[in-house]
């Protein structure tokens, strides 16, 4: 059966070696969004996540602290997004997802912010501090009604029945934070990391697992891809993007970093 | 009406725990805890003889003579300025070791503006012997040179913060990141009455020793157990939610906060986050901020390095959206006026951030019978930059009128 949602597609087909990539929109210029969204689906990535800016990012690292504040400086917001993506939408196929803090989302309002989603088709939302059960008490049905997954991060410290919690409300996947820190830590994954994905991959979840946080090589990529469904990658490629300034060369320059010939 | 705190965390629609998973181990292990154990019998009496021996409590609450016959009310002074570091933060930090000691913490963290609560936090890990950070904005560590110089004397790292607006928000963030990148065996000891749940609730069961005291004292000094009047300066809302504190349920006591004007809450330079915000989330809290259009955070500004925070605390915030107590807003000037009136009057000489609790004893109605608290959080030792500058410059008028 075909879905609306185009994440529900694609992982409907795909569960591992999964590659997804986050860019923050408006950086490096406020109409950078279509030039990144088309390179980098033209290069095989099979999901994108738009991370719309917000002044206080208080799980991002220095990468994605400065991006946001340059897009800010650009003009970028919400709405601007939204309105780039349904724009650009007739030559978009790769799937969506939209990943930023609360706040903003509220300024919007949540039904708000739904209905344009849905219309831009944005698969799924990825909000690091709307905890659980606010999303069950407030949104959950709103989210339901307009076709949006909600995905929800955990951590090594995620308890097993906090897990479980999360993987009954979430859909679409489960954003496994590799370990406990802000975005952009670069070091190869420890063992105690490496369980960690094991010891999810066993839990038997209804949604996949994919893995993100400091995956910025040849290394860290294949220990995400072995151990869970897919890898995201953030600050690594931002980083080649402020180097290379165009979407096109930073998308080419960390496929080289990672290893990856062409397109996946 | 309810003012305390709800099992959730919230204050009416205000407070809760607005945090990324990467903080909610940490947050869940004290929300389960706090409770428990500064409920303890052992926990208590650790915490008192620390006020008494340590802090130098209770603080007196002295009747302003010349400061009452100036303003046409009966005004007492609630002195946390003689608190040992020179503030009230000192209360909040002495309980939060004690909390972090209990749940094996051994690595303290915090953020600071003036550097007062920073200075209070490397004064209490140097007594502890524990090792601590402070995070602290480049542009506070510009202009509250002399805490500076007495955190690195105390043995604490000091951690200039030059993201965003180089400020107190800013500050909190990076102490925030740290926490999340080292969750362990550190705590997080915040400085106010914001941040998620529980830390809103643990900083004013902290510093309500201030209404507590004043109740007592007031009973000796009057013969009554409460006031007419309670006035406190507004940042995060730490000493105001302790000065309010016991006295919320009872309608006969009158609470004012006094919110940083800035320039004034009209130009847009202005730290009065419940005058001028609105809803939003700042630092895991649902509250009252300062946000344009697109809920990007602004930022605060006031010469009150310690008042120049762009939210408030969510008791606060419920407070005023219940209408319990009643905040004004003191422009810059205003608050140097009252530093300068209450220094010529009375002998003492306010932190600027306590000077807008004495400025707003000019906002409200007062009768000549009536009662009047004001809390003064602490002294201007930090401030004789800004205090110079402005008799040097255009003058003060409040002096020269008393001059005369
Ligand atoms: C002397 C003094 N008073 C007041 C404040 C404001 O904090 P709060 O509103 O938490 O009392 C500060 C903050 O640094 C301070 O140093």
């Amino acid at each position: 059966m075909k879905h609306m949602n185009a994440l529900t597609n694609l992982l409907e087909k795909k569960r591992q070696n999964l590659l997804s990539v986050y860019f923050t929109a408006g950086y490096p210029h406020k109409d950078s969004t279509t030039e990144i969204i088309s390179s980098l689906q033209d290069a095989g990535v099979d999901f994108l996540e738009a991370g719309f800016p917000f002044s206080d990012p208080l799980a991002d690292g220095p990468v994605i602290q400065q991006t946001s504040q340059q897009a800010i400086t650009n003009g970028m917001t919400l709405d601007c997004l939204l309105l780039q993506i349904e724009k650009a939408r007739a030559g978009i196929t790769i799937p969506i997802v939209l990943m930023g803090y609360l706040n903003p989302v509220m300024q919007t309002g949540m039904e708000n912010f739904c209905r344009k989603a849905n219309k831009a088709g944005i698969s799924g939302v990825i909000i690091p501090d709307l905890p659980p059960d606010q999303y069950e008490a407030r949104y959950l049905d709103l989210f339901k009604s307009y076709d949006l997954h909600m995905i929800f991060l955990v951590t090594p410290e995620t308890s097993e029945q906090r897990i479980r919690n999360i993987d009954r409300l979430g859909s679409g996947f489960i954003y496994a934070v590799s370990s406990s820190s802000t975005t952009g830590r670069q070091d190869s994954f420890s063992d105690r990391q490496k369980q960690y994905l094991r010891r999810l991959q066993k839990m038997n979840l209804r949604n996949p697992v994919i893995t993100g946080f400091g995956i910025h090589s040849r290394n860290t990529l294949r220990t995400a891809w072995e151990n869970s469904s897919g890898a995201i990658i953030g600050s690594a490629y931002l980083k080649a993007l402020m180097r290379e300034g165009s979407g096109q060369k930073a998308i080419t320059q960390l496929f080289g970093q990672l290893g990856l010939a062409g397109p996946v | 009406m309810n003012y305390s705190v709800n099992k959730k965390g919230f204050y009416g629609e205000f407070g809760g725990a607005w945090i990324p998973e990467m903080l909610h181990s940490n947050i869940e292990q004290l929300a389960c805890n706090y409770i428990d154990i500064m409920e303890s019998e052992d926990f208590k009496q650790e915490l008192d003889s620390m006020l008494k021996e340590y802090v130098g409590r209770p603080t007196p609450l002295s009747y302003a003579a010349r400061l009452s016959e100036h303003t046409g009310a009966r005004v007492f002074l609630k002195r946390e300025d003689l608190c040992h570091t020179g503030s009230h933060k000192l209360n909040n930090v002495a309980g939060q070791i004690l909390l972090a000691k209990r749940m094996d913490k051994r690595h303290i963290i915090a953020e600071t503006g003036a550097g007062q609560h920073g200075v209070a936090t490397a004064t209490v890990c140097a007594l502890m012997g524990l090792p601590c950070t402070i995070f602290m904005g480049r542009k506070d560590i510009a202009r509250q040179q002399p805490n500076v110089m007495r955190m690195k004397m105390l043995g604490a790292r000091v951690i200039p913060v030059s993201s965003g607006t180089c400020t107190l928000k800013d500050a909190t963030n990076e102490a925030i990141r740290h926490w999340i990148n080292n969750p362990s065996d550190t705590h997080y000891l915040i400085g106010s009455t914001i941040g998620p749940h529980p830390y809103p609730d643990i900083v004013a069961r902290l510093q309500s020793v201030i209404s507590l005291e004043i109740k007592e004292q007031l009973v000796q000094k009057e013969e009554r157990d409460f006031p007419d009047h309670v006035i406190a300066c507004v940042g995060g809302g730490s000493n105001a939610a302790g000065s309010f504190y016991h006295f919320l349920d009872d309608r006969r006591v009158k609470l004012t906060g006094a919110e940083a004007a800035g320039e004034g809450t009209g130009t847009g330079r202005t730290a009065a986050s419940l005058l001028t915000g609105s809803p939003g989330i700042i630092h895991g809290c649902r509250t009252m901020l300062m946000q344009d259009d697109h809920g990007q955070i602004k930022g605060a500004h006031s010469i009150s390095a310690g008042l120049d925070y762009p939210g408030i605390g969510p008791l606060h915030a419920h407070l005023h959206k219940s209408g319990r107590a009643t905040y004004t807003a003191v422009t810059d000037s205003e608050a140097l006026q009252a530093a300068m009136l209450l220094t010529r009057l009375e002998g003492i000489i306010p932190a600027l951030e306590s000077a807008h609790a004495v400025a707003a004893l000019k906002k409200i109605k007062l009768l000549p019978h009536e009662i009047a608290v004001v809390t003064l959080s602490g002294r201007g030792d930090k401030d004789m930059d800004a205090y110079m500058e402005a008799i040097d410059g255009a003058g003060v008028e409040e002096t020269k009128k008393i001059d005369q």
